[in-house]
């Protein structure tokens, strides 16, 4: 139980950031390491194919 | 007046960085309105609102970038394009064009194969999807988003609670892991006090105080506002506990959190009496019967439950006080005050950018005054019959989703509530005006700044009439917080506001004055 929460509060916090970029920026500040997802809305933000392509990928 | 919209095919960039490009460009001469938006139904509303949607928005997808601009003449447009245009592309080339920007997580992982934690701020519809394939990858998730459905977030957790990971959220406001502070956050001293928290500016507020008393924060896990509710039945809330009862560097543990549903309260504090450390719980305005024979140590508010934790971690006995100050300058403070209004001033208005500060201070309030009317009511009947109209004494939190429709929420922008003060200060009854300034990163560069302008304004039109506006105020920050904390209360004091170190005294302190006045 909690055992991979243990482990990340024992290890060094590396962090994908997926919207905002400012909080990517702010945790550079904090010297976190960080990637910065180019994240936009899926296929071409047409909502109902998004979903038939993620019940696809499930 | 003219008036011109473009339309930029695939080009999607996120809403905080266009709001702020918008906000600059507005802010120059002859410009009327700027709208800077991913083409999304909701903002094809508020293009609507400002007479700003043409049918090729209509046609537009949320891929699709949309510039509206109105002005007073063509060439004002085409100098506001052409600026709004070069702040894009400064935007992405101050990124560095060096820098790799995965387009999957897959290729994020292998770029970055310890990643340990995937922070997620996309819009709402798009966000447990993203949270999903994290928790799939095995990586821990703090979910800043809102508007995921309660449906999502239990099944979220439940993965989650599956594969023995952290689900901080959806609309999780507020983490520190490892000391470091993670969406909305203040830079804490390290040390022994572990949080888990359904509120964000309560964490920030707690940790705050735990950082001025000389003590520190081990870890702030955010569970999400709705964590405690019937249906999500705190299994964000619960694990959290049990990690920080496992964690070596933590002895001391805070639960903060607006009131639970019963059951869930009761669970929690079931799940508290396993723990072997002492647990310090805040529900917000819970009744303290639940605690009766519980293990858990109550509090009443988010600077006892502080002030309590830090007692416990220094082996010191926790003292209740009202006022860090002597009660002889309180008294002196309260006096002055009252002899500078005019007969007419006697209400209270409280302006919150922290929505569980606004809560705080009302529970305080509502000690002394027979009433507190508010977007966010204590009670049913306090429900301000329009929320753009304050009544007698009354309490916004202006981060509400009717007060931050199509534009930043008050802690990134400070001008909703500057917009509010200016209207507050035209009322001749006002007497008291309470409020918060949150630092940390998140927040706005400069809260102080914008704010002292706006009571100085507003102290002047009192003036004017012959009486004179109280500007109560707290600073939730710490020194090591980006805006420089000591700068930001010396703006604050400067403009004439009153600086109180929490926000439990500012409210204590507003209450005393105005119950002052009418007595």
């Amino acid at each position: 139980m909690s055992k991979k929460v243990l482990e990340l509060f024992q290890k060094e916090l590396q962090v994908v950031n997926i919207g905002l970029e400012s909080f990517a920026e702010n945790l550079q500040e904090e010297e976190v390491e960080v990637i910065q997802l180019d994240w936009e809305p899926p296929a071409g933000g047409d909502e109902e194919l998004a979903s038939i392509l993620d019940s696809l990928m499930d | 007046m003219a008036k011109r919209v473009k339309i930029k095919e695939n080009n999607y960039y996120d809403s905080v960085t266009l709001m702020s490009i918008a906000k600059d460009i507005k802010s120059q001469e002859g410009i009327k309105e700027v709208v800077v938006v991913m083409a999304t139904p909701h903002n094809k509303e508020l293009l609507e609102n400002v007479g700003l949607l043409t049918s090729e928005v209509e046609e537009a997808t949320p891929k699709d970038m949309v510039i509206g601009i109105e002005a007073d003449s063509e060439a004002e447009i085409a100098k506001a394009l052409t600026a709004t245009e070069e702040a894009l592309v400064a935007k992405r080339s101050s990124d560095g064009d060096e820098k790799y920007r995965p387009r999957t997580l897959d290729s994020a992982i292998n770029t970055l194969p310890e990643a340990n934690l995937a922070l997620i701020s996309v819009p709402g519809n798009y966000a447990p999807k993203e949270a999903k394939k994290a928790l799939k990858k095995g990586l821990h998730v703090m979910l800043f988003s809102d508007n995921v459905s309660v449906e999502a977030e239990v099944e979220l957790k439940e993965l989650a609670a599956e594969k023995g990971l952290l689900m901080m959220g959806p609309d999780c406001g507020t983490a520190i892991i490892n000391n470091k502070p993670l969406a909305f956050a203040n830079v804490v001293n390290e040390g022994d006090i572990g949080l888990v928290a359904a509120s964000g500016t309560g964490a920030q507020e707690i940790t705050v105080i735990i950082d001025s008393k000389g003590a520190g924060v081990s870890q702030v896990i955010g569970t999400g506002g709705r964590d405690l509710s019937v249906e999500v039945g705190g299994l964000e809330m619960s694990k959290g506990l049990k990690a920080l009862a496992a964690d070596k560097q933590t002895q001391v543990i805070v639960l903060v959190s607006k009131p639970p549903a019963p059951e869930v309260a009761k669970k929690v504090l079931t799940e508290v009496e396993q723990i072997d450390k002492p647990v310090i719980v805040n529900f917000l305005g819970g009744k303290q019967e639940l605690f009766t024979d519980s293990k858990a140590i109550y509090s009443s508010n988010l600077e006892e439950a502080a002030l309590k934790a830090v007692a416990l971690s220094k082996g010191e006995e926790y003292q209740f006080q009202e006022f860090s100050l002597d009660e002889e300058k309180i008294e002196e403070i309260v006096n002055q005050e009252l002899s500078k209004y005019s007969s007419e001033q006697q209400y209270l208005r409280a302006l919150y950018t922290g929505g569980t500060l606004c809560d705080e201070a009302m529970l305080i309030l509502a000690e002394e005054l027979e009433s507190i009317y508010s977007n966010i009511p204590l009670k049913e009947e306090w429900a301000l019959v329009d929320n753009g109209v304050s009544q007698q004494h009354t309490a916004l939190d202006l981060g509400e989703d009717e007060f931050t429709q199509g534009r930043p929420h008050p802690m990134i922008d400070p001008l909703t509530r500057t917009e509010r003060l200016a209207q507050e200060a035209e009322d001749e009854e006002v007497a008291v005006l309470l409020a918060d300034v949150v630092l940390g990163y998140g927040s706005h560069a400069d809260p102080a700044g914008e704010l002292a302008k706006a009571i100085k304004s507003a102290q002047q039109k009192a003036a004017a009439r012959g009486g004179h506006l109280t500007a109560i105020l707290s600073v939730c920050g710490t020194e090591a917080d980006p805006q420089n904390m000591a700068e930001q209360v010396e703006k604050l004091e400067q403009a004439g506001a009153i600086v109180m170190p929490s926000n439990a005294q500012a409210a204590r302190l507003a209450t005393r004055i105005v119950k002052e006045i009418n007595n």
